[in-house]
């Protein structure tokens, strides 16, 4: 049986504020946006930090959000699940986010987060404004602008893996840190 | 052509437009998951308003926050202005930004990089 406790501990040391699994929905991001807000309201968080921790958040939880839509005509109810956390450690906020992926996809993703990554601080800037003002957007209003948003806004390398799960799916992990 | 507004939520902002007096205001924070939904009916209203804009037109933009997926749809609102402001009617965006927001100034900047139509950066105390 799951020891809860050892659970509780492990998330107790890592100073995971709230943390969800299952089925992404718009009314559970609503949800859950509002008590991250009213979580950094009580921790007296500076107006700046509040606000780049509340828009990471979105950027993340949204793309959970998008991903799963796509993902969503598979029949195992397991594939729509997902998981997050919020985490506070010393000054530092962590996102980290967790969903399948089609083995087919890691590629395409991997590339598009690789790429991102090798990016300056200006380049980023550059390449945000290229693809709003030349990128495709998706029926549901994921433009591709996601990542290179977080990237920008934390000032960080996108950290990210992806655990082999069985011949059609991996999970893809993002751990996104914020620092003050 | 009258007033048009729309209400805001904890997901979308407050979108008041007055053509009779050439200005439109979107206020509050705009971190809808489908946001292409949420602002045709503004884009379809400007499209109407460009056949017979004011000889001025006011634009505030007022933002909280705004998800990437909004920052295209506000691109595709700015994109009518500029049609506007070519069109005749003379345009002014006035991008308000929080002081420390640094993230939103460089959001105003970068569209004021790529669309045609006057910015100005507004600063608002707290």
């Amino acid at each position: 049986m799951l020891n809860i406790y050892e659970f509780y501990d492990k998330m107790e040391r890592n100073n995971i504020m709230l943390s969800f699994k299952g089925d992404i929905t718009s009314e559970l991001l609503t949800s859950v946006l509002q008590i991250m807000e009213s979580k950094l309201d009580t921790l007296q968080e500076e107006p700046k930090i509040k606000k780049k921790v509340y828009n990471v958040l979105v950027e993340c939880l949204q793309n959970l959000y998008h991903h799963l839509d796509e993902v969503a005509q598979d029949q195992n109810e397991k594939i729509r699940s997902a998981i997050f956390m919020i985490g506070k450690i010393d000054n530092s906020y962590n996102i980290i986010t967790g969903n399948y992926i089609k083995n087919s996809n890691i590629e395409g993703l991997k590339k598009r987060l690789d790429d991102i990554n090798i990016l300056t601080k200006e380049e980023l800037k550059e390449y945000y404004k290229f693809v709003l003002n030349n990128g495709e957007m998706s029926l549901k209003g994921g433009g591709g602008l996601g990542m290179i948003d977080i990237a920008r806004k934390t000032g960080q390398k996108l950290n990210f893996d992806f655990a082999p799960v069985d011949e059609n799916y991996s999970f893809f992990s993002l751990n996104i840190k914020i620092s003050q | 052509m009258e007033k048009i507004s729309i209400e805001g939520t904890p997901k979308t902002p407050t979108i008041t437009f007055d053509t009779a007096k050439g200005f439109l205001e979107i206020k509050g924070r705009s971190i809808p998951e489908n946001s292409i939904e949420f602002y045709k009916p503004l884009v379809d209203w400007l499209e109407k308003y460009s056949g017979k804009p004011q000889s001025v037109t006011s634009v505030n933009i007022q933002l909280e926050y705004f998800n990437t997926s909004s920052s295209k749809c506000i691109l595709d609102v700015f994109k009518k202005l500029e049609a506007i402001n070519k069109g005749g009617s003379a345009v002014t965006i006035n991008w308000y930004y929080e002081e420390d927001d640094e993230d939103m100034l460089e959001a105003g900047e970068d569209y004021q990089a790529i669309i045609n139509v006057p910015f100005k950066m507004v600063l608002v105390e707290e």
